[in-house]
């Protein structure tokens, strides 16, 4: 069958397949196990009530079981086994306890990993939000901001493999003979450079040209939450520090960035998320070599090059871990909210 | 407020500059590529694609018509034509007959041709060789000259990645198999997430605050860990690597946002309607289609683009769930990477390539940037 064609009928039953459970299955409860008729209709009534909540769940509960909350036990499990063939070609995990994680540590490409992913981790929502609070607080006081504003935010639609195209071309080198068409070497020269360089292969520096490619792309998600956030300090702080003489730098610094720190740590934790799982940007530009490796790649390439998924799972759970703490501190954020 | 903050016109001049500049910042790395992608893969390679937009100094290699072309005039052999299309805005310098000195000569001076007799070559791109002996061999002179020609751009590489079925890397397979991924994949959660979204906005039932916890829980846990466990349990169930897949992943994937982002519009809903519709008779069923997803698209409309976004622009699922060693399932991020590996220096077809995948996504920002932003303002956990 024609690929789009199973498209067309897999919405058609997914969708129509969504609607039938609920449809039939309200049906059910009320017309057939619970009649609101009889002797008991009042009990049935309550009863159908107590049940219904949970036929809405259902498919969503059963999703999110399988496909996030399942995942997280069973990848603990397989990063404590070791996956063997057996000679009639069947595969045994056995269990061998930390020795994935002890092989793990004694890789040096391990730790390059980690300590790229540290550096990303302060530098990525250091400057996208740095980026993204310069540009919300500009951009209100022009008139043209809105414009300004959809220019910045629109990498936030371009795929990571698109930005990493996007940016080979900015960091493309030509021999020093020829016209450079990167416009890094291009300036590179042009103020006072000898040699044009291959910004991607210089060790150490080559991670920061990887995180410009981020940080252009999560600016402008910065820049919407905190510009939302700048229009809601009220107006009365401001105007009073205005007549108490303030300039526009401390009217920025000390009124209004206090006022919207809760929002600063919402959008840096989320910058956060995203930085933990960067994947794209490094297999496309890089692919980890020139010491540009970043746990979510190196996972990668355990589990379908190396084919070792017991330390793959490793990986998977050491990313786990450091996304752990954001995760719990928003739980109890929800928690609070709902109270 | 610039009156009341008392700002001098300077500063407001200070800060539309620092715009302009933000701006241009972020906007020029994508306008080169954009740029890149009509032309041709000499210009790319010869030249900065900020030069593209004016006239150009290049050094060419052309060659005039071949020896039996010639004719005869007087007692000279001669061939004459023109290296440019006429009419065509260039302006040549200097020329040369050999490639080791391709600046032999300048524009109106009589050049010596290596094995006998003269050229000339004027301003505009016409040439005229004589000789005594007529000129021998099949193919014509080589004439090499350094010219100032116009701004030029090409449709050609568009239509090499889309439409030129001999091309096996063509985009236009991939951009058809990643509509296939999307569209189901955008629409199944939004069905699920709604009915389940209603549920944990409202009606009563135990644990509710608990699965709502949960979902936000599950909000950042990496998609990294999915990836073997359900690879596992796709083999085993017999779907393997395919569409199906896929589709099953991103709609598990996209589902907390989906829930949460939703929820958290339904619950500001007037809790009025909803009580007067139960008091009329109304069933949860009822209310749910009839009042509460009508008064939802906003929301709805958010989630949809972000997910429509995510599975368009999605790599990782699809190296996993989808893409099998046949290859015919590849998605145009995929082909885009296998690009940059083997035609890593063909900037042609790359910037077309990664254009054709881009122009979608950012057709869909610009018409419903409203709801984007409204989606990441309610989505981001406050």
């Amino acid at each position: 069958m024609h690929p789009a064609l199973q498209g067309l009928v897999t919405i058609i039953l997914g969708v129509g397949g969504c609607v039938a459970y609920f449809y039939l299955s309200n049906q059910i409860l009320d017309k057939v196990l619970f009649p609101a008729r009889g002797q008991n209709a009042g009990r049935n009534i309550t009863r159908a009530n107590m049940i219904r909540p949970w036929l809405f769940v259902l498919p969503a509960l059963l999703a999110l079981g399988l496909y996030l909350a399942y995942p997280v036990v069973e990848t603990l499990r397989l990063s404590l086994t070791e996956r063997v063939t057996m000679s009639d070609g069947s595969t045994t995990y056995n269990w061998v306890g930390v020795d994935n994680y002890a092989q793990m540590f004694n890789e040096p490409k391990f730790w390059e990993a980690m300590r790229n992913n540290i550096m990303w981790l302060f530098v990525v929502p250091a400057f996208s939000t740095a980026f993204g609070l310069l540009a919300a607080q500009l951009t209100d006081r022009i008139k043209w901001g809105n414009v300004a504003k959809s220019m910045i935010f629109m990498p936030m639609a371009i795929s990571f493999v698109g930005a990493a195209v996007i940016f080979k071309l900015v960091y493309d080198m030509r021999p020093v003979t020829q016209d450079q068409i990167g416009v890094l070497n291009a300036l590179y020269l042009t103020f006072g450079g000898t040699e044009p360089k291959a910004w991607l292969t210089i060790p150490v520096w080559n991670n920061f040209f990887l995180m410009a490619v981020l940080i252009w792309i999560q600016t402008g998600f910065a820049m919407v939450i905190l510009s939302a956030a700048l229009r809601g300090i009220p107006e009365g702080t401001i105007e009073a520090a205005i007549v108490d003489g303030a300039n526009p730098f401390q009217l920025f610094f000390k009124i209004k960035v206090p006022q919207i720190q809760g929002t600063i740590l919402v959008v840096w934790t989320t910058i956060t998320i995203v930085v933990l799982k960067v994947f794209d940007i490094v297999f496309a530009m890089t692919n980890g070599q020139w010491e540009t490796q970043v746990l979510a790649n190196y996972m990668f390439d355990k589990l379908f090059r190396a084919n070792d998924w017991g330390v793959g799972s490793a990986s998977a759970m050491v990313i786990m871990l450091l996304v752990t703490p954001i995760l719990i501190w928003n739980v109890r954020n929800a928690r609070k909210e709902m109270k | 407020m610039d009156s009341i903050a008392g700002s001098k016109s300077s500063l407001t001049w200070a800060v539309n500059i620092s715009v302009v500049l933000l701006v241009a910042l972020w906007l020029f790395p994508t306008v080169g590529l954009l740029v890149s992608s009509f032309r041709t893969s000499d210009q790319i390679a010869t030249s900065g694609w900020w030069k593209a937009l004016f006239p150009s100094v290049q050094n060419l290699t052309l060659r005039a018509d071949a020896p039996e072309l010639q004719v005869r005039e007087g007692d000279l052999y001669v061939i004459e034509g023109d290296l440019f299309e006429v009419g065509k805005d260039v302006e040549i310098s200097v020329f040369g007959v050999s490639s080791r000195a391709i600046d032999a000569f300048k524009v109106g001076e009589t050049g010596e041709l290596v094995k006998g007799g003269d050229i000339t070559v004027s301003v505009e791109g016409h040439y005229r060789m004589t000789n005594i002996e007529p000129f021998e061999g099949s193919r014509g002179q080589r004439i090499f000259v350094t010219a100032k020609t116009p701004p030029e751009f090409t449709l050609d590489n568009y239509h090499n990645v889309l439409f030129d079925p001999s091309n096996r890397e063509g985009m236009a397979k991939a951009f058809f198999n990643t509509l296939t991924v999307t569209i189901p994949a955008t629409i199944i959660p939004i069905v699920i997430a709604a009915f389940a979204a209603y549920a944990l906005a409202w009606m009563e039932f135990p644990g509710r605050a608990l699965l709502i916890a949960a979902i936000v829980g599950l909000l950042v846990v990496p998609l990294q860990l999915a990836l073997i466990p359900l690879l596992k349990f796709h083999n085993e169930i017999g779907i393997g690597k395919g569409y199906l897949g896929a589709w099953m992943a991103h709609t598990g994937f996209g589902l907390p946002l989906a829930i949460y982002l939703l929820r958290n519009y339904m619950v500001g809903l007037p809790r009025d309607i909803i009580e007067n519709a139960k008091v009329d008779g109304a069933s949860d069923f009822q209310i749910f289609v009839k009042i509460i997803l009508p008064l939802s698209f906003p929301a709805l409309a958010s989630f949809a683009i972000f997910q429509f976004l995510w599975t368009w622009n999605d790599l990782l699922v699809a190296l996993v769930f989808l893409i099998d060693s046949t290859g015919e399932t590849t998605v145009m991020t995929k082909q885009i990477v296998e690009l940059l590996g083997t035609r890593g220096g063909n900037w042609e077809i790359l910037a077309t390539s990664a254009f054709v995948s881009i122009a979608v996504p950012l057709a869909v920002f610009f018409a419903m940037q409203k709801y984007l932003v409204r989606g990441l303002l309610a989505g981001s956990v406050k």
